[in-house]
């Protein structure tokens, strides 16, 4: 049984205290699969992928930002409101001014600083409760929106679209894919292999027991096999369709700010701040700096991804954005994050974010109404963290990590991203 | 209680421990941290209920099987944890009277509830008004309300954890005169406790456990047992002494404070440090003594960039140089180190791991360019596991899962990661057994001997007195004495402590 054990460990890279985020990922399978049969293989079409990819990016770009946030023991509900307020401005600017558009994205960048410093200096310089503060923001840039865009729609010009709507272009022979695509996704695979010689290297620099080379073998294997596979199905769909450029900004946010929390000093305060704010200060970390850079850091997510999804939807409306904060929130929670902060993987907000759009868009799919859809999602957002707050004080961990015990070598989730998380621990088991 | 097995996944916190207690005496459980002594309690009070451990337990006569905390309540077994079971933002009355509430008519009767609660101070010698709040009182206080909280659930064996943990001497006292009390009405006690003296003072009989086994009862009333002979059956050795052999080394004077203001973070008319000057030489290891409250802490931290209460004024020297400390991060860079006395609360983060907490202080030792080097960091923890003989097996491990002792440990190689020249340890051996309390000794002796000068504060005179080169007595913000190893007494210090004399300015 141990032999069992440690090949779930080797193959995961993490530990059994990640039970929750292994868990979600082999729930993100399971789901993944049961809408691919009951859907007859519509959802991991070609056309379905790309949609899923368009659709749920910048909702994935919130959780990135949120993620950090409830990290470090905040919530932010204003993200959807910054994200309609930002959109407005920005389609404005080029309606009215003929902004060229790459400036306008700079210009909606910047209004994402500002209101981040507004909402960053009310949490960490006066101490209003970021709950209260952003609270306040929802209103605030909701209200704003309207009064700019005089609760109109404004439609942006076709450049500016890219960012949202647009793929990677079509370049190089005829192969009948997505060229650009394809050496992505083999890039993509040169770096998981990398990734796994530098993590054996690592692992023998600290004198540390490296797991058999052929354990390091199935794990690339599998990843490498599900790039190819995500990479075929987005290079070959319809011909002028490939990766989205959203996804493609998704998928490099990912990677900068999961090297960020996990591998920079600036990363591990957060991780300070949310688990002991006074030890943190006690050990000199600046508080009222992470505090404020971790709310300005999501104003400017929450800023781009009101872009992307201007860009998408070709216009902006009064309307955009509208209950955002809470799909973010919902993936960070479902991924393992705790509500008392300190914990918490990018990583694994994003595979809660994926659970919620497979979800969602499988239901659709399958012609649910968007009645049932809200309440399947709420229910699953129920039972994810009340399964681990269950088990959490029964002092082991998850069932859904015990259940998968004996799913060996399963898989991977459909995102071009490994999925290993540092070794953090979520469940606080009692010891005399 | 009889032979009681506890598991937890994976471990065997208690096996066959057999307990006998009679009725009326003061039964006093002794142990090193992690000898199942809060475990075996747990159990007894139905924090663990029947059915989650093996054996049984005989109360007045009958077997019992508490269901939980209140089954065992209902029963007149009474059990104060260490912690404190107190809503802060309550008054006295009601938090006495918490989850007992005396009604009329379905409402609270808070007349009754105020009347009842004054008879019941009284008990315990409490004289506050029953409308305080308890977080406006001091934590001997709290104590009192908590036994008092006992009282008014008709206690019939009450159940102490670390009691006096957090009291100063004279608190302790009068903790101790009241269970002597509760005995001539007889009233059963259970007494968990590391301080030896005490138990010695206090006990009828003592049950000593290790590593989850019942080791021996003595009878203590029968006389014959001594502090050396309850230390050999923890540790199930001779501790030749207490402290380890060291030979002082003293350089120059090479840290000074000067004329050092400080006032309470909130009430502005409340001095905490009212013009205190110390000094610090190298190699030399300083105590700082006094009552609790008296204001040793306050000036730690606030001495340590500024991380307590509202800075007045006052100077900094360090190697003849005046320094500016504005916040931690400038102290740590200045080459101080301040080990918080509530390692939990506030000294770690207890989601962390022990690699993650031993860098904490000091990341920009194990990174570049704002990049942390995983192996630098696991290279720097691994050293310290070994070199402070931390007991966990990896670095990886949650230093939640670690004891006492193991906790302070990871906490002192996170402050000597960062190369301080100054270290402050507040209280560093509470809560931890004796075996641990010796080891920690040993490590401030050596980082004394490498030349560093330590600032030791405890409430324990003994220690003070076996370790510290010098001592300084506190009294109410002020520095009363500044007393040489050769003149440290117990007596000497606690007139010190208690006097009102200001130390003339050096």
């Amino acid at each position: 049984m141990s032999r069992f054990k440690d090949l779930q460990k080797n193959l995961f890279g993490g530990t059994t205290s990640n039970a929750r985020q292994f868990g979600m990922i082999f729930t993100l399978v399971g789901i993944v699969l049961l809408f691919q049969i009951w859907t007859n293989g519509l959802t991991l079409s070609s056309t379905n992928l790309i949609i899923m990819v368009q659709q749920y990016s910048y909702i994935l770009i919130l959780a990135i930002g949120m993620l950090m946030v409830i990290v470090a023991g905040h919530i932010d509900l204003s993200v959807g409101s910054i994200a309609a307020f930002v959109g407005i401005i920005v389609a404005k600017v080029m309606a009215d001014y003929d902004l060229p558009w790459p400036l306008a994205i700079l210009v909606g960048l910047a209004i994402g600083v500002i209101v981040g410093a507004w909402q960053g200096f009310w949490v960490a310089y006066v101490g209003v409760p970021a709950f209260i503060v952003t609270l306040a923001g929802m209103l605030l840039f909701r209200g704003g929106n309207q009064y700019i865009g005089n609760a109109d729609t404004v439609p942006v010009p076709q450049g500016f679209r890219q960012i949202g709507a647009g793929f990677l272009p079509e370049v190089g022979p005829a192969t009948g894919y997505n060229n650009l695509t394809l050496l992505l996704g083999l890039a993509a695979c040169v770096a998981v292999v990398l990734r796994e010689l530098k993590l054996r290297k690592t692992r023998t620099e600290m004198d540390a027991e490296n797991a058999p080379m052929w354990v390091s073998a199935i794990r690339v294997g599998i990843l490498v096999a599900a790039i190819i596979f995500v990479t075929l199905r987005f290079a070959g769909g319809r011909i002028g369709t490939s990766f989205p450029i959203s996804g493609i900004i998704l998928a490099v946010l990912v990677l900068a700010y999961s090297f960020i929390t996990r591998n920079t000093a600036g990363g591990r305060h957060i991780y300070a701040v949310g688990g002991n704010a006074r030890a943190a200060e006690l050990s000199g970390v600046k508080l009222q700096r992470v505090n404020f850079m971790v709310m300005m850091n999501m104003s400017i997510l929450a800023a781009l991804a009101g872009m992307i999804f201007v860009a998408r939807s070709a216009a902006s409306g009064p309307q955009d954005g509208l209950s955002w904060e809470l799909d973010a929130i919902a993936a960070c929670f479902i991924g393992g994050a705790a509500v008392s902060g300190g914990l918490g993987t990018i990583s694994g907000a994003i595979v809660g974010g994926l659970v919620m759009a497979v979800l969602n868009n499988g239901l659709q799919l399958k012609g649910v109404g968007s009645d049932m859809v809200q309440i399947i999602k709420g229910l699953v957002l129920l039972l994810a963290v009340a399964l681990d707050v269950y088990n959490k004080a029964q002092g082991r961990f998850s069932i859904i990590g015990t259940l998968t015990r004996s799913f060996r070598g399963g898989g991977t989730p459909a995102s071009p991203e490994p999925t290993q998380q540092s070794g953090r621990e979520p469940v606080k088991t009692p010891v005399a | 209680m009889r032979s009681i097995t506890k598991e937890f996944p994976g471990v065997k916190a208690l096996s066959d421990v057999n307990l006998v207690v009679k009725a009326g005496e003061i039964h006093a459980i002794c142990g090193e941290n992690g000898a199942g002594k809060s475990t075996l309690m747990k159990v007894l009070s139905g924090v663990y209920p029947h059915g989650t451990y093996d054996g049984s337990i005989v109360y007045q006569g009958q077997e019992v099987r508490f269901s939980d905390i209140r089954a065992s309540e209902h029963a007149g077994i009474v059990i104060i944890h260490q912690e404190l079971a107190l809503v802060p933002g309550m008054s006295i009355t009601e938090n006495i009277f918490l989850g007992n509430e005396p009604r009329r008519n379905g409402a609270i009767d808070w007349k009754a509830a105020n009347r009842q609660a004054l008879d019941l101070m009284a008990r315990v010698g409490l004289s506050e008004d029953p409308d305080t709040l308890i977080k406006d009182i001091g934590v001997g206080k709290q104590q009192l309300v908590e036994i008092a909280k006992a009282f008014a659930k008709d206690v019939k064996l009450l159940i102490l954890d670390e009691p006096t943990a957090a009291l100063n001497e004279n608190d302790s006292q009068h903790l101790l005169d009241l269970l002597r009390g509760f005995k001539e009405r007889g009233i059963t006690s259970i007494m968990i406790s590391h301080k030896l003296n005490e138990i010695e003072a206090i006990a009828d009989s003592i049950t000593i456990l290790r590593d989850g086994k019942t080791i021996e009862t003595l009878d203590v009333t029968a006389g014959g047992v001594d502090e050396d002979r309850i230390v050999r059956g923890m540790v199930g050795r001779e501790l030749e002494s207490r402290f380890p052999d060291h030979t002082p080394k003293i350089g120059e004077t090479f840290f000074e404070v000067k004329n050092w203001w400080v006032r309470h973070p909130i009430s502005a008319e409340r001095m905490v440090c009212k013009g205190s000057n110390f000094h610090v030489r190298r190699g030399e290891i300083v105590g700082f003594a006094g009552l609790m409250g008296a204001g040793r802490t306050e000036l730690a931290m606030s001495v340590f960039g500024r991380s307590y209460g509202v800075f007045l004024g006052g100077e900094i020297y360090k190697d003849g140089k005046r320094i500016e400390l504005k916040s931690v991060a400038d102290a740590i860079d200045h080459g101080l180190a301040y080990v918080s006395e509530d390692r939990k609360a506030i000294g770690l983060n207890l989601l962390d791991d022990i690699k993650t907490s031993m860098v904490a202080a000091k990341l920009s030792k194990v990174s570049t360019n704002g990049v942390i080097d995983s192996v630098k960091e696991y290279k720097a923890a691994e050293g310290y596991r070994k070199s402070l003989r931390v007991k966990a097996p990896t670095v990886d491990e949650g230093v939640t899962k670690l004891s006492g002792g193991n906790q302070q440990k990871v906490v002192l190689a996170k402050w000597m990661f960062t190369d301080p020249d100054l270290l402050i340890l507040d209280e560093p051996t509470r809560g931890i057994d004796v075996g641990a309390k010796y080891e920690i000794y040993g490590i401030i002796q050596r980082l004394a001997e490498q030349g560093k000068g330590v600032i030791v504060i405890s409430s324990e005179l003994p220690e003070l007195i076996g370790l510290c080169d010098r001592i300084y007595t506190v009294f109410e913000g002020q520095i009363t004495g500044d007393i040489p190893r050769s003149e440290a007494d117990p007596e000497n210090l606690m007139k010190q402590m208690t006097s009102t004399k200001k130390l003339a300015a050096r």
